[in-house]
């Protein structure tokens, strides 16, 4: 029981995550058709910055809960610098390029930028413990456990409903709906694609970055954080339904889950296991589940 | 069960959620026809060859091709049985060549040994001979994607035809192409067809069309067929006019 | 554009010039030559893929199996010709291939890209976390004999080895040209413009694909065993890491992909520059690598080389 408990924390708090992160790469993906490799890399800078951050303010002698803020301004500056940046100078000229020359194109700024990492923080791993710390712990099932990990979960329900509530609720949403069902539907009505596109990118490299900079406290941050996470959340996106939110939700929960399981169960096959239950799932669903209706093609 | 007709298509459905792209369809085509297939935009005409050709299953029904059941099969075994099609929007190797995109056509259906040199085929006269035919033998050495969009139909159809195919389906063959130039361009590919005496299927919206060069004619609405019969019958019949002439038929 | 005895001369004849180059050249630069060309096989894998329009984010997979297939060979099995070692390894590298296409033929595009680098981290994720394997170490590889026979003059044993690659580089270009003169590997190049329109004509794509896979996996197994044997040791940051598969994709890019010819002087130049770099700047070597990549997308995306293929183009019709 105890396990089991466990077994559905941990999934809980991987899902959440991978939400976080997935959700970014799926908006850009619907937006903008590129599956976004440099995402990776988002998540990297999104971790180091705020590891980075949260340790000069405990040097500086400031208080712990300083480090939440820290990680959502993290976010947020890695999200506007690096994705504005990333979008305007490299990103915007691959625009109507063949498919297989953007990806190579968003895998070597991947490269770049995990490279960047190493670069300008080093190869030493960081820790940023403070912000856990300052949780502390609390006992479910007769386990301890950290608040932290938990309170991920909330974060990502924020993120969630906050989605939600933008897609329906505002211009902006709706706006991203029609993008992502159409790009010639937008054009022709009228929408600023390319001011669109770059907010858009903003807001799914912050995303990326969030995910990061909240997990940043609950490990070492070292090079090539971000490797996995992008093909998990590769998985999620695909699992799905390249594009969809919902999909994003319903396959975090799906890759959080099993994952947890395999790293109970069968550790150091997490990978494997995720891999296996994406390749079931295109097998029977080629869009993923919740993929956006396509154009019939002839 | 084995009948005289060359196609013969039984209780042919196919719906998607509570759409019915394609209800009950029964008929019964002879080796030589020429059939029209006519209907208003998103009547179930190009479902109905997508259908037959293997690109879509039926929910229900079945198709016979030459006495054998050909329903469900994929696209590539029902060419190699000897039905071909044009589609609506062409599909060409847009990278290759006219000559390119026809050698590669004729080398699939005929070749053997698919790791011979393409070019040292026996099929290249055939090529040749078909480009002479086609009228694009001045286009030969062209990429597809500097062609314009006329020719890419005609290519397409010739595509369709290298492999010497019992049944033809042309979807829309003359859209794309001025009015002026509509009936030429029928006749001139009728002659070529003519000769190779293929069944033929043509989704055709020019009504002049169809009463000039078709023998029989298919009249769709709703996914279903309202009217069979000859050129002149059906185009005259009530219920064609309102559905198919008057453009009420289609199921979005 | 024939083929025939005439090419097999010219084959034959360059083969025996490079061999006597190679016995000319000074060490180091034998050593550059050799890893070009191994790395230059792998790269001709993903240069058949990409023909198709797939490009694999994980070429590391078979280039790091050939190699680990070596030294596993050599330790477990205590086979130590260097013939049978790189037969071995590259049928052990064509099987998974064959196996893993059934899978992969299914996908295309991103979806493809992504299968594959996630293999490639699986395996790399295995070796890493495996003692027996070497984890990140890696181990060191004897060296071969050739024929029975066990050089003692280490540059003898170099020599042989070249000559042996040589020989397989050359046998590699002379099958994928004519693959690539095939229908078969026409319906490759179609497959990209237009899937449908293949299947429609009457082949499956996915056999094509499947195909196609397995002889890129062939590939990149050789390249990972002849690796092995140069360098005399495996490892999984040289041989695995996502890095690998994303150097090599470089060097097709930059090598351009119209010419059988271009991956072997692309990954030669390649290992000329990664020797130099890593010595001036060991740390910046990856951004670099990303850098250069994004820049040749945006300007150069048929290769540096476009003007070098368009003269041998020219030579061989």
């Amino acid at each position: 029981m105890d396990t089991a408990i466990t077994v559905v924390l941990d999934g809980l708090v991987f899902s959440s995550y991978l939400f976080i992160v997935s959700f970014g790469l799926t908006i850009i993906f619907g937006v903008m058709g590129i599956l976004n490799l440099a995402h990776g890399g988002f998540y990297t800078w999104g971790a180091y910055t705020a590891a980075f951050l949260i340790g000069a303010a405990a040097n500086a002698g400031w208080p712990d809960w300083i480090g939440f803020p820290i990680i959502f301004v993290s976010a947020a500056l890695v999200g506007v610098f690096l994705g504005l940046g990333l979008q305007l100078g490299i990103l915007r000229f691959l625009r109507h390029r063949d498919e297989s020359l953007v990806m190579l194109g968003t895998f070597g700024i991947l490269l770049m930028l995990e490279d960047a990492i190493m670069m300008v923080f080093g190869t030493d791993p960081y820790f940023a413990y403070q912000p856990m710390a300052y949780l502390g712990h609390v006992e479910i099932g007769g386990i301890a456990r950290d608040r932290y990990s938990l309170s991920m979960v909330i974060v990502a329900g924020v993120v969630a409903l906050a989605g939600w509530l933008i897609l329906k609720g505002t211009r902006y949403g709706k706006l991203l709906s029609t993008v992502i069902y159409s790009h010639e539907t937008a054009q022709a009505v009228g929408i600023d694609v390319s001011k669109f596109y770059m907010g858009t990118f903003v807001l799914g490299a912050a995303a990326g970055a969030l995910g990061g900079a909240y997990i940043a406290p609950t490990t070492s941050v070292v090079p090539g954080l971000g490797m996995e996470v992008i093909v998990m959340s590769f998985a999620v996106v695909v699992i799905g339904g390249l594009g969809s939110i919902p999909g994003a939700l319903a396959g975090s929960l799906l890759i959080g889950l099993v994952r947890a399981i395999a790293v109970h169960e069968f550790p150091s096959y997490e990978l494997f296991v995720v891999f296996v239950v994406m390749a079931l799932v295109l097998t029977f669903r080629r869009e993923g589940l919740f993929a956006p209706n396509k154009i019939r093609t002839i | 069960m084995t009948t005289s007709a060359l196609l013969d298509v039984r209780g042919l459905s196919r719906n998607f959620g509570a759409v019915m792209a394609a209800a009950d369809i029964n008929v019964s085509v002879s080796a030589g026809e020429i059939v029209g297939i006519v209907g208003a935009n998103g009547a179930g005409k190009t479902v109905f060859l997508n259908l037959i050709t293997g690109y879509l299953r039926p929910t229900t029904g079945t198709v016979f091709f030459q006495g054998q059941d050909i329903t469900g099969l994929q696209p590539r075994q029902i060419t190699r049985l000897g039905i071909c099609r044009s589609f609506q929007m062409s599909q060409l190797f847009i990278n290759m060549t006219v000559f390119e995109n026809l050698l590669l056509a004729a080398a699939i259906s005929h070749e053997s040994n698919f790791l011979r040199d393409i070019r040292s085929s026996k099929k290249v006269g055939d090529v040749d001979r078909t480009l002479r035919e086609f009228r694009l033998h001045d286009r030969r050495d062209q990429l597809v994607r500097e062609l314009p969009q006329g020719l890419r139909k005609l290519l397409d159809i010739a595509m369709a035809m290298i492999s010497n195919p019992s049944l033809v389906m042309l979807d829309e063959p003359t859209s794309g192409i001025s009015t002026e130039e509509k009936f030429d361009f029928m006749e001139a590919l009728m002659t070529v067809l003519a000769k190779s005496s293929t069944t033929i299927f043509i989704i055709e919206h020019d009504m002049d069309l169809i009463q000039r060069f078709t023998t029989r004619v298919l009249a769709f609405a709703y996914g279903r067929i309202i009217c069979d019969g000859s050129a002149e019958d059906t185009l005259r019949d009530p219920r064609v006019v309102q559905h198919v002439l008057g453009g009420d038929s289609a199921l979005d | 554009m024939r083929f025939g005895p005439h090419r097999i001369v010219r084959f034959a004849l360059g083969s025996a010039l490079l061999i006597v180059v190679g016995l000319l050249v000074p060490g180091w630069l034998l050593n550059q030559l050799m890893f070009g060309f191994a790395r230059g096989l792998a790269v001709l894998g993903l240069l058949v893929l990409f023909r198709a329009g797939l490009v694999s984010l994980g070429a590391a997979l078979y280039f790091g199996l050939g190699a680990y297939s070596i030294a596993l060979l050599q330790r477990g099995a205590g086979i130590d010709d260097a013939i049978v070692l790189v037969l071995l390894a590259s049928t052990i590298s064509t099987v998974v291939g064959f196996v893993l296409g059934f899978l992969l033929k299914r996908y295309r595009g991103i979806f493809f890209a992504m299968m594959n680098l996630a293999l490639s981290m699986i395996l790399y994720g295995a070796v890493v976390k495996n003692r027996t394997l070497g984890s990140t170490d890696g181990f060191s590889i004897a060296q071969p004999r050739f024929f029975g026979m066990l050089f003692t003059d280490p540059s003898h044993v170099k020599l042989a080895l070249f000559s042996l690659l040589v020989v397989v580089v050359a046998g590699a270009m002379y099958f994928v040209q004519i693959y690539l003169n095939s229908t078969l590997g026409w319906i490759g190049a179609a497959i990209r413009d237009k899937e449908i329109r293949v299947e429609y004509l009457g082949y499956s794509a996915e056999r094509a694909i499947h195909i196609k896979y397995t002889i890129s996996a062939c590939l990149g197994g050789l390249g990972g065993a002849f690796l092995a044997l140069t360098l005399g040791q495996v490892d999984p940051d040289s041989m695995l890491n996502w890095v690998v598969s994303g150097e090599l994709l470089f060097v097709l890019i930059f090598s351009g992909t119209a010419s059988i010819l271009a991956p072997f002087i692309g990954s030669f130049l390649f290992e000329l520059l990664r020797t130099y770099a890593l010595e001036l700047t060991p740390i910046a070597w990856q951004f670099i690598i990303g850098g250069t990549l994004v820049l040749l997308i945006l300007f150069a995306p048929n290769g540096v080389w476009s003007i070098f293929e368009l003269m041998t183009s020219r030579k061989r019709t």
